[in-house]
């Protein structure tokens, strides 16, 4: 395959979600460090890097879990300040976490609707929840839950992962991030949750996948974001790249054919 | 909605015909053996319990016997009411038996010694017992002190709030007609039957009214046969037990006629009602449980934990004031000591009997009043086998580890079936 030197230019629109020169430290340790990433409509967009690099971290600065220390954060190309969940959640932005955070002790529906519940007056409107939520279950192909008011202590890993895709689909969003959706299903149900990931981008969503496995990612991603020890070594298009430059990129921050620092002065403009 | 763009799968294959009363026993019996085990342990043990005391004391199952039951449990099953907020949660208040204690003295020595009205000082105990809570709720959720130390130490701060109310050793007495009425008195037994017969009615309209709007969704409905069979019980349940209370009780019907229903019965059953609903139909209740499941999940989910953390706190020590003013009714007086000794253990093992677990995410108010008939059966019937006090401590601590050992048990086996 002949490799462009350069990285492709970015897609004809705009980013809907981008930040730039993100740093975030916990005490004494700067996990991340000037990162860029920016995220465009209808399109997969990887998140990679070594264990440790700060992908979960980014991700929670998307998700208003952390708030990052600098930066900026553009949503539509306006800049916005993003302090709680609510208000990743007001923007559009849906989070499905590597921890999957949801509560054992509940049912699907009440995961589902959890802090965005369907009221009528003081009273939950659970019927509506529930017919709501089945239908979004069905949408998604899920059809190995034999009740939605099961448990979800009582759900398999693939079943779990397809309930946290689900509640980030419910809520129109526009961007939905999947910290390491895969990381714990065999190889069917992995299939399952990619082509359901591909499925949301066709539908016009923005999604961004953290995943460890190079095939997955050039399975389904438009483009891949490289983190290196919290910084962004690489924005570049899935065409534009082989596996083994990826490779390179996650564990030496740098690749000869882009070159150092590609995602200092390369799609991030 | 993203769900109506993309391509609809066909919905699960329905399984073999099978009736579906068939089927609910079925979930039933898989949630038991899940670990799952609801309100059965506590009704199991009520009937061992009540069988062994009815053969050994036929004076267990009198009319005057079954009444003392509910004057004597009252206060501890509405200050385990008030726990079960907080046990949800996944902690604990200790000081909530010595909370009720202060409250009861407020109102005590606001009525009898500086001649409030009973609806005056009903309220300042209420708001008393409110600004306990709030302040355990801050320094647990906002200072961030585990609540057993808070609540360890606010056990003993109460404990002398209340020797300094009621000025050391004396004792404050009650003697408002209207707070005495509380669990001295009795509905006429037209209005118990009323009664009885608005809840069994209310109950069966509610679930009615649920399976016909699930049924008009296309959602799946409870049986009719199984609605019928809950309606039926509660009935046959409420029905015996107003008949019986509606019994002459006095010994000397010539000085005074003694029957009907205990007033402290409605103040529990809408205590109950009132609790079941926000904890089971408002979005409030299930912040609660959702807190208690997974509180980083519930903080990601965009509620306010500290908030819900406070407010539970709040909730079970205005519970516990409500407990102190029926004890107060009961004893005609409060000292330093209402509120103490058994009370609060008493109270916490109503909960854990009852099925709450001490792990929160899981209880029910309804816990708290099958837990406290226990508690209350136990102290009652070994009173008239004429054991002293200490045995019936004994036994009841050690029915509260059984209950908190059930507890651990059916979370272990809950996890072993991949059920948590
Ligand atoms: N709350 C925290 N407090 C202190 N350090 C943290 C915290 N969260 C993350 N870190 C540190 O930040 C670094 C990045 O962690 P992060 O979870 O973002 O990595 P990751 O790229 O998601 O890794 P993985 O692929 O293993 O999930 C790690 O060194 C981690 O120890
Ligand atoms: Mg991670």
């Amino acid at each position: 395959m002949a490799l462009s030197p350069t990285p492709a230019p970015p897609p004809a629109s705009d980013p809907v979600l981008e930040l730039r020169g993100i740093n975030k430290s916990f005490g004494a340790v700067h996990v991340l460090r000037d990162v860029d990433l920016s995220v465009y409509e209808g399109q997969v967009t990887a998140l990679v890097g070594d264990n440790g690099a700060g992908k979960s971290t980014l991700v929670k600065c998307i998700g208003g879990i952390h708030t990052a220390d600098s930066g900026e954060y553009f949503f539509d190309g306006a800049p916005v300040t993003v302090n709680s969940p609510r208000d990743a959640s007001d923007l559009g932005v849906e989070i499905v976490y590597q921890d999957l955070a949801l509560c054992d002790n509940l049912d699907i529906v009440q995961n589902m609707f959890l802090g965005r519940e369907r009221r009528r007056g003081w009273v939950l409107d659970e019927d509506s929840m529930e017919q709501i939520a089945e239908e979004t279950l069905a949408g998604l192909s899920v059809r190995t839950v034999t009740s939605i008011r099961q448990r979800v202590s009582s759900l398999s890993g693939g079943q779990r992962q397809t309930v946290a895709i689900a509640k980030a689909v419910l809520w129109n969003s526009k961007v939905v991030v999947l910290d390491e959706p895969t990381a714990a299903l065999g190889v069917s149900q992995t299939a399952q949750v990619l082509e359901l990931v591909r499925r949301l981008a066709d539908n016009g969503l923005a999604v961004v996948l953290i995943s460890h496995n190079m095939n997955d990612v050039f399975a389904v991603a438009d483009r891949i974001a490289v983190l290196y020890l919290g910084r962004t070594a690489a924005q570049v298009s899935t065409s534009e790249i082989t596996h083994s430059q990826i490779v390179e990129l996650i564990t030496s921050g740098q690749t000869e054919a882009l070159g150092p620092g590609a995602g200092r002065n390369g799609v991030n403009r | 909605m993203t769900s109506s763009v993309l391509p609809l799968a066909d919905k699960s294959e329905s399984d073999a015909p099978e009736s579906p009363v068939v089927t609910h026993i079925k979930d039933y019996v898989a949630r038991l053996r899940g670990g799952d085990t609801g309100a059965m342990p506590a009704v199991l043990g009520l009937v061992v319990l009540c069988t062994v005391f009815a053969i050994m004391r036929p004076r267990f199952l009198s009319a005057g016997n079954f009444a003392n039951l509910f004057t004597q449990g009252a206060a501890v099953t509405v200050i385990a009411m008030g726990l079960i907020f907080v046990l949800v949660l996944g902690e604990i208040d200790l000081s909530a038996g010595f909370a009720s204690g202060v409250c009861a003295a407020v109102l005590a020595v606001l009525l009898t010694e500086h001649g409030w009205p009973w609806y005056a000082g009903v309220l300042a105990a209420l708001v008393v017992g409110a600004v306990i809570g709030l302040v355990l709720g801050v320094l647990v959720a906002k200072v961030g002190i585990p609540s057993f130390v808070v609540t360890l130490g606010a056990f003993l701060a109460f404990q002398g709030v209340s020797l300094l109310l009621v000025k050391g050793g004396t004792n404050v007495p009650v003697r408002d007609s209207t707070i005495l009425a509380i669990s001295n008195r009795n509905l006429a037994p037209i209005v118990g039957w009323l009664l009885a017969a608005a809840t069994v009615g209310g109950y069966a309209a509610l679930q009615l009214r649920r399976n016909r709007s699930r049924m008009r969704r296309g959602l799946s409905a409870e049986p009719i046969a199984i609605t019928g069979i809950r309606v039926g019980t509660l009935a046959i349940l409420v029905g015996l037990a107003v008949y019986v209370l509606n019994q002459e009780r006095s010994r000397n019907v010539v000085i005074s006629s003694l029957r009907g229903v205990p007033i402290v019965v409605p103040v529990l059953v809408v205590l109950l009602l009132i609790g079941t609903f926000v904890l089971r139909r408002t979005p409030y209740g299930l912040s609660l449980y959702a807190v208690g499941g997974n509180r980083e999940a519930a903080r990601r989910a965009g509620i306010n934990v500290d908030r819900v953390r406070i407010s539970a706190f709040v909730i079970c020590s205005t519970m516990a004031a409500i407990g102190g003013i029926v004890a107060a009714s009961r004893a005609n007086s409060v000292d330093s000591n209402t509120g103490g000794s058994n009370v609060l253990l008493y109270a916490v093992g109503a909960a854990v009997i009852g099925g709450t677990s001490l792990f929160g995410g899981k209880g029910r108010v309804l816990d708290a009043v099958l837990g406290g008939a226990v508690v209350a059966v136990i102290d009652n019937g070994m009173g008239l086998m004429g054991y002293s006090a200490g045995v019936k401590y004994v036994v009841t601590g050690v029915v509260l580890l059984l209950a908190a050992g059930v507890d651990a048990l059916s979370r272990r086996r809950a996890e072993a079936a991949g059920l948590r």
